[in-house]
């Protein structure tokens, strides 16, 4: 096994996706770094939550490779497959509870799924990881009775409960409180450098992103934009980076969607 | 012309490779049959809400059918001054042919719906999906377990539905029309074959769980995932049942009973 600290934990070389007619990815290079937080940014709908779905093995490239700990996952059979999923971690956006059962079952899931472990074990290791999510005395609480911020905590706390090499967050602050939305961020920082994980934030959210990412990239039409550290990318003059890190309405990415027609055109003439 | 030709296609291409997709989807659930059969606890669990919580629903269903044939059919055999034979006719009718089939149709109704919305639900809020990332096999730890206790349960309310029908027609038969209760169970007994009728009717029910659940663990995990394709997924259960079942119920008849 390729572990040394040197090699990126995740490889993507050339990847190129697409869903129906639809280009997603048009050749995508990236390096993910071991025990780092890697924020991958982009606009809404560039695929970002697709990317994920290629590490984790759910979706399959057209063509490139996806790398993860030296194994080519889109290459590996089921088996395999799932055997390198119980070192890999994701946070789901809505949380992906399983509704019919409490917290407490929730993160004891894969305990119960992958370990032999005995009752009193699980209890311990359960409620080990409720209580670094600030949740143990949520547990016996069911999915449904739990606000958004404290879902996904409990996700998280599921999460971990494997002890994996790395976790994936799929857009981990979207709809938060900014009370939530503090919490999660100095969680996952604090989770990334106490477990001595490797993090892959995917994300939107500019600030919250920049303030607990080491390296960022910008994905837009498919590809690549930029890349760097948070201060390189708040540096850089291009224009693309200035608008999406600013946040501007217009610039590179219209604030008007392409019309067939020019505006006076379209307003004078009868629409067919 | 063209244009309709070209329409035909593509829609017949599209249920081809449904149909494709539901045949493999078939395979992966036989191969995760074993990693059931070692934890029993997920069957039972789903065997009470698929087949413990449809015990009403069939039992009146059964009790009211049986009674009615038992009313229908007195007014016709006592025109040949037949009314021995109620017993007979009200446990053939159900044996073969009732039984078997509107256990399967109340059983696509009430739990195939339900298995069809709670798979679609799952899907539609990532948890399949969340499974597949904690390294667990959704068909073997969701889907398998629904279809065993689907399978087991329908020749169980099957059996049921006719037992409890058969007792209608006695409530009826004997109890209110006044036929002989001695000849009501005596004739039933001498006329109904267990090879020939019941274990008939016991193979189409077996035959009908296993259409109905597949039909049902397939919507669900086949579903668009938006509160809109979870619904016209669960509505496609009960139609695609409802004809399934009844187009076997012909085939198997033609085969069992067609040449007597």
């Amino acid at each position: 096994m390729t572990n040394s600290s040197s090699t990126p934990l995740i490889k993507i070389r050339n990847v190129h996706f697409s869903r129906g007619s639809k280009l997603i990815f048009d050749g995508v290079d990236m390096d993910i770094q071991r025990g780092k937080v890697t924020a991958i940014m982009g606009p809404s709908g560039t695929g970002k939550t697709t990317l994920l779905k290629l590490i984790g093995g759910q979706l399959r490239p057209s063509t490139g490779s996806i790398e993860v700990d030296g194994q080519a996952i889109h290459k590996l059979k089921h088996k395999e497959l799932y055997q390198l999923r119980k070192k890999m971690g994701m946070l789901f956006q809505s949380g992906a509870l399983l509704t019919d059962i409490s917290v407490f079952e929730n993160v004891a899931f894969p305990l119960r799924e992958h370990t032999q472990l005995s009752e009193s074990m699980i209890r311990h290791l359960v409620l080990m990881k409720l209580h670094a999510v600030g949740l143990r005395g949520a547990r016996d609480l069911m999915p449904a009775e739990l606000s958004g911020g404290m879902a996904r905590r409990v996700a998280l706390a599921r999460a971990i409960a494997l002890d994996p090499m790395m976790i994936m967050y799929d857009e981990p602050f979207t709809g938060q409180d900014p009370i939530s939305m503090g919490v999660l961020v100095r969680l996952i920082r604090m989770l990334n450098d106490a477990l001595g994980l490797s993090s892959i934030v995917v994300s939107h959210d500019v600030q919250e992103a920049c303030a607990i990412a080491d390296y960022v990239y910008l994905v837009s039409g498919g590809k690549v934009i930029e890349h760097g550290t948070p201060a390189e990318l708040a540096a850089s003059d291009s224009q693309w980076s200035q608008q999406f890190m600013q946040g501007l309405a217009d610039g590179p990415v219209p604030f008007h969607y392409a019309a067939a027609k020019e505006y006076a055109e379209d307003l004078m003439g009868v629409d067919i | 012309m063209m244009d309709f030709l070209q329409r035909l296609g593509v829609k017949s291409l599209g249920v081809l490779e449904r149909l494709g997709r539901g045949t493999v989807f078939f395979f992966n659930i036989l191969v995760s049959v074993p990693s059931v059969l070692v934890r029993p606890r997920l069957l039972f669990a789903q065997m009470y809400s698929v087949g413990v919580l449809s015990f009403s629903l069939i039992v009146i269903s059964g009790l009211f059918v049986g009674m009615v044939l038992a009313l229908q059919g007195f007014y016709t055999l006592s025109d040949f001054g037949a009314e021995g034979m109620l017993g007979v006719m009200v446990a053939a009718s159900l044996v073969r042919e009732l039984g078997p089939v509107v256990a399967a149709l109340l059983f696509a109704g009430r739990a195939g719906s339900a298995l069809t919305a709670e798979i679609g639900l799952m899907k539609a809020t990532e948890q399949l999906s969340g499974m597949e990332m904690m390294a667990v096999d959704p068909v073997a730890r969701i889907i398998t377990p629904r279809f065993l206790a689907g399978l087991l349960s329908m020749p169980l309310l099957a059996s049921l539905f006719s037992a409890i029908g058969v007792l209608g027609g006695y409530f009826i038969g004997v109890g209110l029309l006044g036929i002989d209760e001695g000849g009501y169970w005596s004739q039933m007994q001498a006329k109904i074959d267990f090879s020939e009728d019941i274990l008939n009717g016991l193979i189409k029910s077996v035959v009908f769980g296993l259409v109905v659940t597949w039909i049902a663990v397939f919507e669900g995990y086949d579903a668009v995932p938006t509160s809109e394709g979870v619904s016209r997924a669960t509505t496609q259960t009960v139609v695609h049942s409802a004809f399934a079942v009844l187009l076997l119920d012909f085939i198997l008849t033609a085969l069992m009973f067609g040449d007597n």
